[in-house]
């Protein structure tokens, strides 16, 4: 029972509306999501990530799957009756309530006693620093305060998994960045296993312990941060992590684990295979922009444009008549070596860089 | 020299101040203008189909009535002794008589049950069109707005065709078999009801569609997601959040049946009188118009209070909510 996984999804299928309106959210969905993780849902929108979301909470019936929770169906069960807790996109505090008796809701649908849902209450509120805040309304709080009583209404009921639909989208950038460390310590000062939904990498990458880039109802891959931004898997998880330069190239030859390809526009590299291309094959290479290394001792591209980024600078590169490719430089303390437009380099790519993908 | 030059510069200060303070009050007055120009209208609307009426209805409630209909100009507190007490025919003493004050509790014992029951049927009809497709929605307004296309009158006349003896009712229920002789439904209280409720269903459905679809749904999810479960959510989320609709229907539903007319005296036979019927008895057959205005004015009075009632306790709680 201890090592039950948090939750599991078998073969989770969402269709929604019938006939020609039909439309599969979720196609098949099987993932398991450990016990105190914090586990990342990733993707673009109308990518099933949200669906998938509702399914765990109940708020949607799948259409076939099943969802375990600690080893247990809760298809079944009515959202009411489930263990989790979500933290809504758009807050849904109970406009007609204090910030106080929001969050004492769900302990006394529960039917807790008073006193112990007051000290519960008493906790919360200071778990997210808004005691002062106790007896306002939702509506005089500010965005940031009411993610947090969100975030405390949500777990003073001790939830066995805490879901979380995209909670700092409606937040500005420098408040959404102060929540992300903040969520983070949180979920491991309480122990409660986050699945959370987002479409944003960055804050995809920066939390999670593991994260399921989706697409199209699928779950592309599924690993830590690392794996799915050095490793990805295919093309659509390469492109939507990070920046990503895509050249066409064909393999020519295994060596060390790593394959030997010739990209179009004479550029050769080792790289790290996703599958198992074999000699002959025409791969696609994903290169990040930020481990291709420039050197002004040589041929083979040309500078068309230099932008300065404050700590980088981007250079976009001609290599050949239609390929071009982005490549990112730090700028060193004594300036480095500025490439300007229309100067030519050579590019190295180090061995197990680039990637090369079979679609 | 230079005096001449420094009083003239004065004189054209004190000149430029001039201008400018009567350009001023010109601004003022044209400001004055316009405002009481765009108020006049409502001004004129208010007084002749408010104020007038009202004046009227109070200044004759007072006077004595004419054996043939309208007043004779004495002032007089008759009408409103007439309503409480009743003059004994052979001493001229008065005694204390329930007759009038019955029928005004009738009628709000009768416009009560009716607003009850428009909230219990609009309820859940307002919140299934809440929840339908936006798409969907239209129609179902349209729907509940279709009875609006016919005459009250004639809605009432078909309420009672369906009611009586020989109606679409009891000739079902007979066909059916359930009684063997027709039920009495026509003039009874429980007619005047339905009839009211018919009526003014949809001033209850109106404004609790308007609260609930302004809801937002996701409150009624985070609810369920708190482990309310239905019967909880209705009561602690949907029926608060839906308040505002539920009183403005409640108010439109209640202040049109407690005055109703054509309905109690078709359905219920003018047999059993609501005030409605009373206050027009006053203006017909029993010729005491001072009687009718003070009947009106003491309706007025009592749904005033009541309002006003309703008003001070919710602004007092959501005052203290805020605190």
């Amino acid at each position: 029972m201890s090592e039950a996984n948090a939750i599991e999804a078998l073969g989770l299928t969402k269709v929604f509306g019938s006939g020609a309106d039909e439309v599969t959210a979720l196609n098949q969905v099987s993932l398991e999501i450990r016990q105190n993780e914090f586990f990342t849902l990733l993707g673009p929108s109308g990518c099933g990530k949200t669906t998938l979301l509702r399914l765990i909470a109940g708020f949607e019936m799948p259409t076939a799957g099943d969802i375990l929770l600690n080893g247990q169906s809760v298809v079944d069960l009515a959202p009411n009756e489930r263990p989790v807790n979500t933290v809504f996109q758009s807050y849904a505090l109970f406009p007609h309530m204090s910030v106080a008796d929001n969050v004492a809701f769900g302990l006394e649908m529960r039917g807790i006693g008073k006193a112990e849902v007051a000290s519960t209450v008493e906790e919360m509120l200071s778990l997210v620093q808004l005691d002062h805040l106790a007896s306002r309304r939702p509506a005089q709080l500010s965005g940031g305060q009411q993610q947090r009583v969100a975030l405390a209404r949500a777990l003073a009921n001790h939830p066995q998994v805490l879901l979380l639909d995209e909670p700092l989208s409606a937040l500005d950038l420098k408040l959404r960045q102060g929540m992300r460390s903040e969520l983070k310590a949180l979920q491991q000062r309480t122990g409660i296993t986050f699945v959370f939904v987002t479409h944003d990498q960055e804050e995809a990458l920066t939390m999670s312990d593991r994260i399921a880039v989706m697409s199209h109802g699928e779950v592309q891959q599924l690993g830590g941060p690392t794996d799915i931004y050095e490793q990805p898997m295919n093309r659509f998880v390469a492109d939507f992590i990070g920046d990503t330069n895509f050249v066409m190239a064909e393999v020519l030859a295994r060596e060390n684990g790593l394959l030997r390809c010739r990209g179009d526009g004479g550029l050769e590299v080792l790289a790290s295979a996703a599958g198992d291309p074999a000699p002959g094959d025409r791969v696609t290479l994903a290169i990040r922009p930020e481990k291709v290394q420039l050197s002004a001792e040589g041929h083979g591209a040309e500078v068309a444009e230099a932008t300065y980024l404050g700590t980088d600078t981007s250079y976009q590169l001609r290599l050949a008549e239609d390929l071009a490719l982005d490549v990112r430089v730090q700028n060193r303390m004594d300036g480095g070596t500025a490439f300007e437009p229309g100067q030519s380099v050579a590019i190295s790519v180090p061995p197990g860089a680039a990637r090369a993908l079979l679609d | 020299m230079a005096d001449a030059v420094q009083s003239l510069g004065r004189s054209t200060d004190l000149d430029a101040v001039a201008r400018v303070t009567a350009a001023k009050a010109r601004v003022a007055r044209r400001a004055l203008r316009a405002r009481w120009g765009l108020v006049a209208p409502a001004l004129l609307v208010i007084g002749i189909f408010g104020i007038a009426p009202l004046l009227i209805t109070i200044v004759y409630s007072f006077l004595e009535a004419a054996t043939y209909g309208g007043v004779i100009w004495n002032f007089s507190t008759e009408a409103y002794v007439q309503f409480l007490f009743e003059e004994d025919i052979f001493d001229e003493t008065l005694h204390f008589s329930w007759a009038y004050p019955q029928i005004f509790g009738r009628s709000i014992l009768l416009a009560l049950v009716t607003t009850i029951f428009c909230l219990l049927v609009g309820f859940p009809t307002a919140y299934f069109m809440a929840t339908r497709p936006p798409g969907q929605r239209t129609l179902w307004l349209f729907l509940i707005t279709l009875p609006f296309w016919t005459n009250l009158l004639i809605r009432t006349y078909a309420m009672f065709i369906i009611l009586r003896d020989e109606g679409l009712v009891n000739n079902g229920l007979i066909w059916v078999g359930f009684i063997s002789e027709p039920l009495r439904l026509l003039h009874t209280d429980f007619a005047v009801a339905l009839g009211l409720m018919y009526s003014f269903l949809p001033f209850m459905v109106l404004p609790l569609y308007a609260a609930l679809e302004k809801m937002d749904f996701r409150l009624v999810e985070a609810g369920y997601d708190l482990y309310a479960d239905r019967w909880q959510v209705l009561r602690k989320v949907v029926i608060p959040l839906a308040k505002p609709g539920i009183v403005a229907g409640c108010i439109l539903v209640f202040i049109p049946s407690i005055g109703a007319y054509v309905t109690p005296l078709l359905l219920g036979g003018g047999k059993e009188l609501m005030i409605g019927n009373l206050i027009a008895l006053q203006f017909g057959n029993a010729r005491n118009w001072p009687f009718g205005c003070a009947a009106a004015l003491i309706l007025l009075a009592m749904v005033l209070v009541a309002l006003l009632y309703y008003v001070r306790s919710t602004g007092a709680k959501q005052g203290l909510g805020h605190g």
